[in-house]
């Protein structure tokens, strides 16, 4: 059924935006660092499920309890040594922000001359769980599927985690606002800090699951970075429910235009939808307004 | 004080005779002892991929062949290579940039191309202005025949986008009047100059070969699902599916007609078919699919320019351009030895109008193209084959209908 045909590949799609968007919601919203070198970490553990999977013959879905408390041990340094320092000497949002950017800017290309050097700049592919499975009609990867799982079960995860916790409420009370945070007693760089390599940690999955379906090379970061700042705006940036809802939502329209209209156009019906948004809703789908 | 001033003004006068004399000594005495081969490639950016497949790795090889020899014979004496070697960051300036620098700063005596038609057009008024032959070997384009006139110092080793989709329409016209397959086509192109040039190009010669075009669409570069498309694409129940796509579409394309048991008669995908990287990850899955380019496998020379490329690279080449890039290069150099010195004009004109003999065969130009070029070729038990033009010597018959996906 054409329906389902649209919808349910749509999702998984969108599973994939929302998952490449989850990690840069927390570390853009709470962290407050507009992290450029996104995408190349994602990349960096794309090519690390990559060897361990060609290397060792190790599944990939087994690489993620290697790769994230890696990638949350390197962001985690990455905030502490370089990012902190600039996050106390900016005076506001912005100037923090335009350093964050500087930064990662550079950070960007130590990753990806790193990559290069390892790997050269040539196309790598391999399949992992590429079965197809037949749901409602509509046949679909079971790979691809895995990746959708995984972003409902982490963004659900993560959302229940800021909203009903401890840690959760203060990482949010510091995402509203930074002094008022300080006052109460809430220890905003460890917080920060935490924040930052928890979604460092989420990237390492985008990667790994990404890998499983998607050709890559060293110099493809900046796709996705591009593709998970449209997800996280569109979601209200620091909303890990928006990105999650943002993505599904981008999936499902690029995939029906697709069938319906013409492929040719799904990229425009992506920033058709991205300026939508943002005029009827300028702080993104969860958004809350500017203070 | 007159004479003081006089002495240090001789003084520094003959200083200076003598430092430009030696200068003079030294640089002719280095023009001499080595020629200085400049590139720009994409090694970072959205070309690095293409780039460190095809060409950067048959740069490294040609070197280290010709160094290993003694180097490129001028008279009687060999001089080695040395390499001169820039990043272009895949960008059309930074290409043309680093040209620049290359003749007007670093002096080199030769400028090997970039990678891609986007950049070799780009660069192609430069060198043709600084006067230096471009080999514009991968890039595929119908405005080559007109290039190559505008441009001397020009040559084209792909064909045009006509050339490769008349070719292919051919092998598929002869294949339904065999009655292998019937005349529905689906095809799919990527929305680049590449893609667009080779659709439109398709298109045509389809029709002119009585074929119907029951599905024909463009997909945005980068697209990463391509499974709505092919959902349509199979809904036309085509007996051959062809796509004009990039690698990454390519591999892409192949694993969800693989998920979606899509299995026409003809598969046929476009750049990084002929990739290794094809062969290593679909295996058994890649035999019978077809692509653009292709060699002949059973050439003596092409076998050993397989086993010299794998032992100084550590990867297999890709059999499409890798080897009409090295060919290029063999024939830069004979063109050089021929003439016995470094006059970039007459090595252009040189390259366009002698014989060479190179790993591909004799080599002979026509009108700055060269006329022989794999337009399809077909992975047949781990090699992939050259199918047409079906005259080029070692065209193997084509495998129809395409075994089943496993």
């Amino acid at each position: 059924m054409l329906l389902f045909d649209i919808v349910l590949p749509g999702l998984v799609l969108g599973g994939m935006y929302a998952l490449i968007a989850l990690g840069l919601t927390l570390q853009y919203g709470v962290a407050r660092v507009m992290n450029l070198s996104y995408g190349e970490s994602l990349v960096a553990a794309a090519f690390g499920a990559l060897s361990l999977y060609t290397g060792l013959g190790l599944s990939p879905l087994v690489a993620l309890l290697l790769a994230v408390p890696c990638a949350m041990a390197l962001n985690w340094l990455l905030y502490r040594f370089l990012l902190e320092k600039l996050m106390r000497r900016g005076k506001d949002r912005g100037a923090q922000e335009v350093d964050s950017i500087l930064v990662t800017f550079g950070v960007l290309f130590a990753i990806q001359g790193i990559m290069l050097v390892a790997f050269g700049g040539q196309y790598y592919s391999y399949s992992y769980l590429s079965i197809p499975v037949i749901v409602l009609g509509t046949t679909l990867a079971v790979n691809r599927l895995v990746a959708l799982l995984f972003a409902a079960v982490i963004g659900i995860a993560v959302y229940l985690a800021l909203t009903r916790t401890r840690v959760g409420t203060a990482v949010r009370a510091i995402a509203v606002d930074g002094n008022a945070a300080r006052l109460v007693g809430i220890d905003v760089p460890a917080m920060s800090g935490l924040a930052f390599a928890f979604g460092g940690g989420l990237v390492a999955v985008g990667g790994v699951l990404v890998s499983m379906f998607l050709t890559f090379n060293a110099s493809m970061g900046v796709v996705f970075t591009m593709k998970a700042l449209v997800v996280v705006i569109m979601g209200g940036v620091g909303n890990v429910m928006g990105a999650l809802v943002a993505g599904l939502m981008l999936g499902v329209v690029e995939t029906a235009v697709a069938r319906l209209v013409d492929p040719g156009l799904t990229l425009a019906a992506t920033y058709a939808l991205f300026l939508a948004v943002l005029l009827i809703r300028p702080t993104g789908l969860f958004g809350r307004a500017a203070s | 004080m007159f004479s003081t001033n006089r002495r240090t003004l001789l003084r520094i006068t003959s200083v200076t005779a003598m430092a430009a004399a030696l200068w003079t000594l030294t640089s002719a005495a280095e023009a001499q002892d080595k020629i200085r081969i400049g590139y720009a490639i994409s090694k970072t950016g959205p070309y690095a991929g293409g780039a460190s497949i095809t060409t950067l790795p048959n740069y490294e090889l040609w070197v280290k062949d010709v160094n290993a020899a003694g180097g490129i014979k001028l008279g009687d004496k060999r001089l080695p290579v040395e390499v001169v070697e820039y990043d272009d960051r895949s960008s059309s300036e930074e290409a043309v940039k680093a040209i620049e620098r290359l003749a007007n700063q670093d002096k080199v005596d030769f400028i090997l191309p970039p990678w891609g038609t986007g950049l070799n057009l780009a660069v192609g008024p430069t060198l043709n202005r600084l006067g230096y032959p471009h080999l514009a070997v991968t890039s595929v384009t119908d405005k080559a025949p007109e290039l190559a006139k505008r441009w001397s110092n020009a040559t084209f080793w792909l064909g045009t986008s006509a050339q490769i989709s008349d070719s292919l329409a051919e092998l598929l016209a002869k294949l339904k009047s065999e009655g292998k397959i019937g005349g529905n086509v689906a095809m799919v192109s990527v929305a680049d100059q590449f893609g667009i040039e080779l659709a439109a190009a398709g298109r045509e010669a389809f029709k002119k070969h009585g074929f119907t075009l029951a599905y024909d669409k463009t997909y945005p570069l980068g697209s990463q699902d391509l499974q709505p498309l092919l959902n349509d694409a199979i809904a036309a129940k085509p007996d051959a599916f062809i796509a004009f796509s990039y690698p990454p579409d390519t591999i892409a394309l192949t694993e969800q007609a693989q998920l979606l048991k899509f299995n026409p008669k003809i598969f046929y995908v476009g750049v990084g078919t002929a990739f290794p990287l094809y062969k290593g990850k679909f295996a058994a899955n890649s035999d019978g699919v077809m692509g653009i380019g292709g060699w002949n496998a059973d050439s003596p020379q092409l076998k050993d320019y397989l086993a010299r490329h794998k032992a100084a690279t550590g990867k297999e080449p890709d059999r499409w351009a890798s080897p009409i890039t090295y060919a290029s290069l063999q024939v830069l150099q004979q063109a050089i030895e021929k003439l016995g010195k470094v006059d970039r004009a007459a090595v252009a004109a040189e390259i366009r109008s002698g014989t060479f003999d190179t790993i591909i065969g004799k080599v002979k130009l026509k009108d700055g193209l060269l006329q022989e070029i794999w337009s399809v070729g077909q992975w047949q038990n781990g090699e992939f084959y050259g199918l047409a033009p079906t005259s080029l010597p070692g065209a193997r018959a084509p495998v129809v209908p395409k075994p089943q996906w496993q």
